[in-house]
């Protein structure tokens, strides 16, 4: 495979030709294709790494998994430190738990998997979508496409799901 | 001291070793110096402290990340020849964990008394809040999961685990903005503080939002600056000038499982202090209930708190009460960085603290008291801006140093 250099919001991102795992997830997330490693004790893990941090095993397959789940935590950047995000404040990172294989292999743990709120084209959301969501907001994951081969996961508001009727805010706005 | 505390181990280790000898330079914005200068200040400083020659010192352990100077160049400058060094890489938490890695040192026969150094041009070169050569690098392979995201300085990295802690023990921005209060009421006490001013809650939570739920002011102040410890066998403190700060236990750079991810960890409000309590209480062969003053690092005011926490001063999720009744300010039940810190001396990535518990010590931690007839100060411990800072009684300090939630260290010591 060879690897990667773009440029995202004016930002130089790269992966190296070497690094096989993360060359995969992305291209999955390139066909809008969610994709984690499962190893043989059947545990998926994320962000993608050399081995299961819960046995050690080194043997996986990439497995589909439901880009579906509620926001654990967030923070809400209204000062940006990478100029490439300046543009775009107040922006939400969310670290979403996600439904599958929530509450494994301990009771404190789960898929969390980090992105921006974004809208459902995966651009960056607009203050008065970013006002709506907290903590326990249902999300469902869209992607915003950066190159061929390299696509972000990333997370919106699912209209489908019931959502909480106040989800947890920062008490300041 | 609880009866679960195990205190079998490492006893032979208890009190065999001594900070002697503490060094700064002051803390700026605009140094106008480099780090090899910064740290050669520092570590002379912390030399004559310690009543030191040159040929007394023989080795040197420095930290930074990528942004200081090397030991061989300021024991060059300083006419040192060592028998030991290394300079390794690393930010919070260092401080506790070098000061172990120089008793093991010291302990091995490698060398007799080792300097331990950061320098930083924290301000005005690498601005430690992640503005500036930081923000503008590259993002490359598994930062593809982070900062391509912004989320890259400290404090949105480490806000998963603040603002889950609001919302699981319902900790409000008042009570931890008490934390820069506190600090700043100390620093008023600290003619060496880079913000002497002091501060109320309404200033801190109405100051800019950085990242929720950081404001400015909830966050600790860049500067330039180096410091320096002295650790080395305590017998031989009684050779040197000060009174020494006994070192009765360390745990260093103590880790939660997958410190890199800290966030698929749970529970997330839970920092590394968790773990490492039980290896420093053990060590020192005391409890936090023993302890009379604390230096838990201040990076940002819920770091403190988080810390507190986890090490036992309180029990989890009362945090929030802990640090807004009172007990951390001077002239309560256990002051917290009486210095005023990372919030308000200045941000050293932890060593300014262990200095500072160090003058608590030895009872040299004022300013501004009235010199008596032998040359030290006489403590009025009225504790009024621009008054004494010094805590009544001292005789055991905890540092808890923080890297990130998932990785910290600790130290007690005790006067000698």
């Amino acid at each position: 495979m060879a690897g990667i250099r773009i440029d995202y919001l004016g930002m130089p991102l790269s992966l190296d030709e070497l690094d096989g795992e993360n060359l995969t997830f992305f291209n999955y997330c390139a066909r809008h294709d969610f994709h984690l490693q499962k190893g043989p004790s059947g545990l998926m893990r994320y962000p993608p790494t050399t081995a299961c941090p819960w046995t050690g095993e080194r043997d996986h397959v990439w497995q589909r998994v439901e880009g579906r789940g509620a926001v654990y935590s967030y923070t809400e950047v209204h000062q940006a430190i990478q100029p490439a995000f300046r543009a775009f404040v107040p922006y939400m990172v969310l670290l979403v738990e996600l439904d599958t294989q929530k509450g494994q292999p301990t009771a404190d743990e789960g898929l969390r998997v980090m992105g921006n709120l974004c809208t459902a084209d995966g651009k960056l959301a607009p203050p008065e979508m970013v006002r709506k969501v907290g903590i326990g907001s249902r999300v469902r994951m869209v992607f915003s496409d950066l190159a061929p081969g390299l696509s972000l996961p990333q997370w919106t508001l699912d209209e489908t799901a019931p959502q909480p009727a106040k989800p947890w805010r920062y008490p300041q706005e | 001291m609880p009866a679960e505390i195990d205190t079998s181990s490492a006893k032979h280790l208890r009190g065999k070793y001594a900070i002697v000898g503490v060094g700064e330079t002051s803390y700026s914005r605009g140094s106008g110096r480099t780090t090899r200068a910064l740290a050669t200040w520092a570590v002379g400083n912390a030399m004559r402290d310690a009543g030191l020659r040159a040929d007394q010192v023989d080795g040197m352990l420095s930290y930074s990340s990528g942004d200081s100077t090397f030991a061989p160049f300021v024991a060059g400058d300083l006419g040192l020849r060592l028998d030991f060094y290394m300079d390794v890489f690393g930010g919070g938490s260092s401080t506790e964990a070098l000061v172990g890695m120089a008793m093991g040192v010291i302990e091995a026969g490698m060398c007799k008394t080792v300097a331990i150094f950061r320098s930083m041009n924290g301000y005005s070169q690498v601005r430690i809040g992640g503005t500036g050569v930081r923000s503008a690098a590259p993002v490359v392979g598994d930062q593809l999961h982070g900062r391509a995201y912004g989320w890259q300085t400290a404090g949105q990295m480490f806000s998963f685990t603040f603002l889950r802690h609001m919302y699981e023990y319902g900790t409000t921005p008042e009570q931890v903005a008490m934390v820069k209060v506190i600090h700043s009421e100390h620093a008023s006490n600290n003619p060496k503080a880079f913000y002497k001013q002091r501060v109320t809650v309404a200033d801190v939570v109405n100051s800019k939002l950085i990242c929720k739920p950081l404001h400015l002011l909830d966050c600790c102040v860049e500067t330039d600056n180096a410091t320096c410890i002295i650790v080395t066998r305590s017998e031989r403190a009684r050779d040197l000038k000060q009174r020494p700060a006994l070192i009765l236990g360390v745990a260093g750079r103590v880790s939660k499982p997958r410190m890199d991810m800290h966030y698929q960890h749970g529970p997330i409000t839970r920092v590394a202090g968790h773990y490492a309590k039980d290896i420093l209480w053990r060590n020192a062969g005391v409890g936090p209930e023993d302890i009379d003053v604390t230096g838990s690092y201040d990076a940002f005011t819920f770091t403190t708190m988080l810390q507190l926490e986890d090490y036992g001063f309180c029990k989890k999720g009362e945090g929030g009460h802990y640090v807004a009744d009172g007990s951390m300010r001077l002239g309560g039940r256990r002051p917290n960085n009486t210095s005023g810190g990372h919030l308000c001396e200045g941000y050293t990535h932890g060593m300014n603290m262990v200095i500072e518990n160090v003058r608590q010590l030895r009872g040299e931690a004022d300013d501004n008291c009235p010199l008596g007839p032998d040359g030290k100060r006489r403590h009025s411990h009225d504790y009024r801006e621009g008054g004494c800072r010094q805590v009544r009684d001292c005789e055991l300090t905890a540092n808890l140093g923080w890297a990130m939630p998932g990785t910290g260290s600790a130290l007690v010591m005790a006067r000698g």
